[in-house]
């Protein structure tokens, strides 16, 4: 290879720092529809340092601008998005003073990009090794024998199926984790300095996570390369980063070695990032008579043969919480739809609170419908855009019990103290609040109709963490205050563990293990069970590594 | 929403817009001589007695341009409420009830489309009588299609929404979903689809007005107008633009306004405005 | 590969063409029979006495129910026999022959000039977006779009027939006329068809590239170090070739319709004009055939673009 090296372009190699960055400023211009375009900083004031051969860790909530910056290391703005101020110097040229040309000779030589979906990151068109090997070509890096040798190579290290033939494949015939690791394969292989992924494994379920996280990890440390980690999830970074630094709002918050800020943070923004997972919640003994009992149950869509549920039989008691964990495709979310009545089972009854349920939305009482309420993951399309938030709360008050007028408004200001939001909310509409605010809204609604249940579908899923655990801490007071049951549908084991009185595990469409909380979590585990539980991070340096070996099965990614 | 806060281009869409309404309602008012009268030498210039000439047997031209809006706008504006009407309850019905309904109805707008609106209108006014009504009615059966399709389409992306799912869960009736769920929120493409079927029935019209199957004399729409001044051409008598050019001013207008319309409100924004 | 499922898929579109056609013959021969009365009524007028109608329709086998005469109509056309004029009792499809051919010679003189006039423009609007490019071609085709093609089409002969007489103002072709006569004879029309047909391609053009500039693959290529160029060549133009040919489609499929009232402006002896004037006579016959002409082509044309955009898609192109 080193004969293939040499005919490359020489890269700048520079004392000191592959990365520098010093003061970036970084703005946008947006378009409001129906008002003036105005600038927004989206980057204030940043300064970072990357050595070789080391990983920095770039952590925040949405809208911390941390791709931002992950994308300003390769000189390129997302959509217009503008480098206005600072140096941004890679091997001592600073990419804010190189033209064109300049940025272009860099990027995919010197500095490589791992989208968050490679599955749109890919260009359908062409076979993947085509693409994996483009920027080598390009940048005569290495002859097409040789590049292609490289991305084999590469392939078999990130533990890729069939690594000789898996290039040949077009983008849409791989599977998501697996055409995430073919993007790491690409961003290696034509050697450059620096790569920045961007949450290369976010959408991707736990128990696959692991897998790419690992296969990850083990290509930088082998090809040692450095490295800018994008992610909201600090268990995640703290796996592969030297060091980490906290964003907020597009500033920088601190900045330290792994170990320090996970363990000894100094800001308290930090420390709420850290210690965001830990509520304790003391399970309740199952009571006697199940508000819910879902028997026997099996489904399918499109009365087709393929069976989304098996035979899944849980029950839920009065006042306490049963979660329902699976990744996608485990059925957890078709349980609820059979539940409301949205997907009439085949087989198998629901009994609600000592009377049995109709199989379809159109058999059931009003009654029925209303001590069973549902909350969506996605807050944003559960309301109506053109409603007020009054409106929203309001309307099951009027369905429901008739109340109209000055009542209903003064059930609709309770409702929202309760929610911890104010009745001054009661005019807005849904586009005017935050992520967390709307889905207190749908919470306000769920309760507003008095329901002995509420379905929670991934209610925290799309929220930042420290919202997410906001809403977690509502739900629970709320749940003490009320007396409401929850099903907690949800693919984070944390979250199961902040909230749960009972786990039902699903895999594959069946209930592969169902109990209290205390004997769900408490070993011995089955296989699967064993996976998952060993798949969530843990806020652990060197967990990755204990986790992989000590598994049963692997991920499904494979 | 001030008047300052629209933009210049849709502004003078408006304007344009509300002169041809107000040409048309009053045009015996406006007119400054009768419909029919004969009242100058044929193919006379433009002059102060007759702004914009005469025609081809000396009526003056801006008489009849005036009083072809209101034939022209007349015609339009009924065959679009029916297509509209028609397509749209339709749409939303088939969106909302699916099943056999919706097969049966989508494969016949399907069908209807596949054969161009202008051959099969030429195909049906060969054996219908050529009255007012008729053409109302051709065109706003054959452009329902289009309306069909569309408020389907936008019908269907919000009917698998999470808040329509809720309502349902809510067990709130079909009536509540499709006018107080639906509805609101599929408002802003259809308005704006609305201008740009108005726009089409007005070119339809005058294209068949044009082709001498359209508005029969001694009415005359501006596409007839056209067809009656058309022959003055070939001698350098440029009469039959005007007409043809009040089509385009009007269709222009209309344009500016829709699109006005479609760019300001994105329909799921939501919220005010 | 894929190529037994493309294969498949195909065949299924040309089937569903084949029974669209069937099934618009229908419609548009149910379209004629809306009114009660008929072509004998027509032919001799109201005031035919009732034994001289009932003659002509026992000639005419006018008796029969709707669907034999439906059936025995299709089967004629089937064998190339489109029946009979009412107005002049002349074989309709001898006198279409010469006009197919004329129509078809102008609408492909207007596609050869707007598809890669449109195209060029569309790929300009993309690279210039936003710019004065962009701003003027979507400004000229909202007006495009607003224009009656006979304000076009007269302004046309106004100004390059009559004041500058560089084009003769009526397109008459006769059989005698030569090639280089001929295109001389269509440059209007053709112009005419261009303008209008022009900004919607254009349009969509510039929609269905944009569409695949805004990809994340692209950004991939862009972060690659690529080349404009070279991102262009191998990354959007393999994904942009199917809506391009797509739009390329539905466009000439509107092209054909456009036809009918550009014949009619320029006096130009095809299929559009013929149609026209037999509306105009109640000839039904003729309509009928020539609906069901237009209605072919057209139904053809757009399944042609859907199956260019099958082949041009990779993930049926090779199946998991």
């Amino acid at each position: 290879m080193a004969e293939a090296q040499s005919k490359a372009r020489p890269k700048p190699r520079a004392e000191g720092a592959l990365l520098d960055i010093r003061n970036l400023r970084i703005e946008a211009t947006v378009y409001p529809p129906g008002e003036k375009p105005r600038d927004v900083v989206l980057v204030d004031d940043v300064s970072l340092k990357l050595e070789r051969g080391k990983v920095l860790g770039l952590i925040g909530e949405s809208g911390a601008g941390k791709s931002t910056i992950g994308l300003s290391s390769m000189g390129f703005g997302r959509g217009g998005v503008r480098l206005t101020g600072g140096e941004i110097l890679l091997n001592g040229r600073d990419l804010r003073k190189t033209g064109a040309g300049g940025l272009r000779r860099m990027r995919g030589r010197e500095v490589c990009y791992v989208a968050q979906s490679a599955a749109a990151a890919f260009n359908p068109a062409h076979k993947l090794m085509d693409q994996v090997v483009e920027a080598a070509l390009e940048h005569r890096v290495l002859s097409r024998a040789a590049a292609e040798k490289r991305a084999i190579e590469l392939f078999r290290k990130l533990s890729l199926p069939n690594p000789e033939t898996i290039g040949e494949r077009y983008p849409h015939q791989v599977s998501g984790g697996q055409l995430q690791r073919v993007m790491t394969a690409m961003a290696l292989c034509s050697e450059p300095d620096l790569i920045v992924f961007d949450e290369p494994t976010t959408a991707l379920d736990v128990t696959t996570q692991i897998d790419v996280l690992a296969a990850i990890k083990e290509a930088i440390r082998d090809t040692h390369v450095a490295a800018l980690y994008i992610t909201h999830d600090l268990a995640v970074v703290a796996q592969v980063s030297d060091e980490i630094m906290v964003l907020r709002h597009g500033k920088l918050v601190e900045w330290g070695g792994t170990h320090q800020i996970i363990k000894e943070p100094r800001q308290a923004y930090t420390n709420a990032l850290v210690s965001v997972h830990q509520i304790e919640h003391q399970e309740h003994a199952p009571g006697v008579t199940p508000v819910l009992s879902v028997k026997n149950v099996t489904a399918s869509y499109g009365g087709g043969t393929v069976k989304v549920l098996k035979n899944v039989s849980v029950d839920v008691f009065p006042g306490q919480t049963l979660a329902v964990v699976g990744e996608s495709g485990s059925g957890k979310s078709t349980l609820a739809r059979a539940i409301t009545g949205l997907l009439p089972p085949l087989e198998g009854s629901i009994t609600f609170d000592g009377r049995t349920l109709g199989n379809k939305l159109a058999d059931r009482s009003r009654d029925d419908l209303r001590e069973l309420q549902m909350i969506y993951q996605m807050a944003d399309v559960a309301m109506n855009p053109r409603q007020t938030v009054g409106t929203i709360i309001g309307r099951p008050l009027e369905f429901y019990f008739k109340m109209h007028g000055r009542e209903r408004d003064q059930r609709v200001a309770e409702l929202l103290e309760k929610i911890e939001m104010g009745k001054g909310y009661a005019d807005r509409y849904p586009a005017e609040l935050s992520g967390g605010q709307k889905q207190r809204v749908c919470i306000a609604r769920a309760l507003a109709a008095k329901p002995k249940l509420i379905i929670c579908d991934e209610v925290t899923s799309a929220l930042d963490p420290l919202v997410a655990h906001g809403i977690l801490e509502l739900l629970l007071g709320l749940q003490a205050e009320e007396d409401v049951a929850y099903l907690f549908i949800t693919h984070d084991l944390a979250t199961v563990k902040s909230i749960a009185d009972s786990i039902a595990v699903m895999y594959r469409g069946e209930v592969v293990r169902y109990g209290s909380k205390s004997t769900v979590l408490t070993p011995p585990f089955d296989d699967y069970t064993d996976l998952l539980l060993r798949s969530v991070p843990e806020m652990e340096i060197g967990w990755l590594e204990k986790a992989i070996q000590g598994r049963k099965m692997a991920g499904a990614g494979n | 929403m001030s008047i300052a806060r629209i933009p210049i281009g849709a502004l003078i869409g408006l304007v344009l817009t509300a002169m041809f309404l107000i040409m048309a309602i009053f045009a015996p008012w406006i007119a400054p001589f009768g419909n029919g009268e004969i009242v100058g030498e044929v193919w006379a210039p433009m002059s102060s007695a007759h702004w914009l000439g005469t025609d081809n047997i000396g009526r003056d031209l801006l008489t009849r341009i005036i009083y072809g809006a209101r034939t022209t706008i007349f015609i339009a504006v009924l065959a679009t409420a029916l297509s509209f009407t028609l397509g749209a309850v339709l749409g939303f019905t088939a969106a909302v009830v699916g099943g056999w309904f919706d097969t049966i109805m989508s494969r016949f707008v399907d069908l209807l489309m596949s054969i161009p609106t202008l051959i099969f209108g030429l195909v049906v006014l060969s054996v219908l009588p050529s009255t007012m009504l008729t053409l109302i009615l051709v065109m706003g059966i054959l452009d329902s299609t289009r309306v069909y399709r569309l408020s389907r389409a936008v019908a269907v992306d919000i009917n698998v929404m999470d808040f329509v799912e809720a309502a349902r869960l809510r067990g709130e009736g079909t009536g509540w979903v499709i006018f107080r769920e639906i509805l609101p929120n599929a408002l802003s493409p259809l308005i704006s689809e609305l201008g740009l079927r108005f726009i089409y029935a007005v070119l339809f019209l005058s294209a068949l007005s044009f082709l001498g199957l359209g508005v029969q004399p001694p009415n005359a729409d501006w596409g007839g107008m056209v067809k009656e001044n058309k022959d003055g051409i070939v001698f350098g008598i440029g009469a039959a633009l005007i007409p043809a050019a009040a089509i385009a001013a009007l269709a222009i207008s209309v344009n500016l306004v829709a699109d006005w319309v479609l760019n300001r409100t994105t329909s799921l924004k939501g919220g005010r405005g | 590969m894929g190529g037994a499922t493309v294969a498949k898929l195909i065949a299924q579109r040309i089937a569903l063409g084949v029974l669209l056609l069937l099934a618009v013959s229908v419609l548009i021969f149910a379209g004629t029979q809306i009114l009660p009365g008929d072509v004998a009524q027509s032919i001799l007028g109201q005031a035919a006495t009732p034994q001289a109608l009932e003659n002509l329709r026992r000639e005419l086998g006018l008796n029969d129910p709707a669907y034999i005469r439906y059936f025995r109509w299709l089967f004629g056309i089937l064998q190339g026999d489109l029946g009979t004029a009412l107005s002049n009792k002349r074989d309709i499809a001898t006198a279409l022959s010469g006009r197919l051919a004329n129509t078809l010679f102008l609408a492909a003189c207007a596609a050869v000039v707007s598809v890669p006039l449109a195209i060029l423009l569309g790929l300009l609007a993309v690279r210039y977006r936003n710019g004065i490019i962009d701003k003027a071609i979507s400004g000229f085709a909202l007006a495009s779009t607003s224009l009656p093609e006979f304000f076009i089409g007269y302004l046309l002969i106004l100004v390059f027939a009559v004041k500058l007489q560089w084009f003769p103002a009526s397109s008459t072709v006769y059989d005698s006329m030569s090639f280089l006569q001929r295109l001389q004879a269509v440059v209007l029309p053709a112009t005419a068809l261009t303008l209008v047909v022009l900004a919607h391609m254009m349009r969509m053009t510039r929609a269905a590239v944009l569409n695949v500039m805004q990809s994340a693959y692209i950004e991939t290529a862009e972060l690659k170090g690529l080349s404009p160029l070279k991102i262009i060549r191998r990354h959007a133009f393999p994904n942009a070739i199917a809506p391009i040919i797509n739009v390329v489609m539905l466009n000439l499929a509107f092209l054909v319709v456009g036809v009918v009232v550009v014949e009619v402006i320029f006096v130009y002896p095809g299929m559009g004009q013929y149609l026209v004037d037999h509306v105009s006579k109640r000839d039904v016959p003729v309509v009928q055939a020539v609906g069901l002409i237009f209605a072919a082509v057209y139904i053809t044309l757009n399944m042609v673009a859907d199956i260019a955009a099958l082949l041009a898609n990779p993930r049926l192109r090779h199946p998991k």
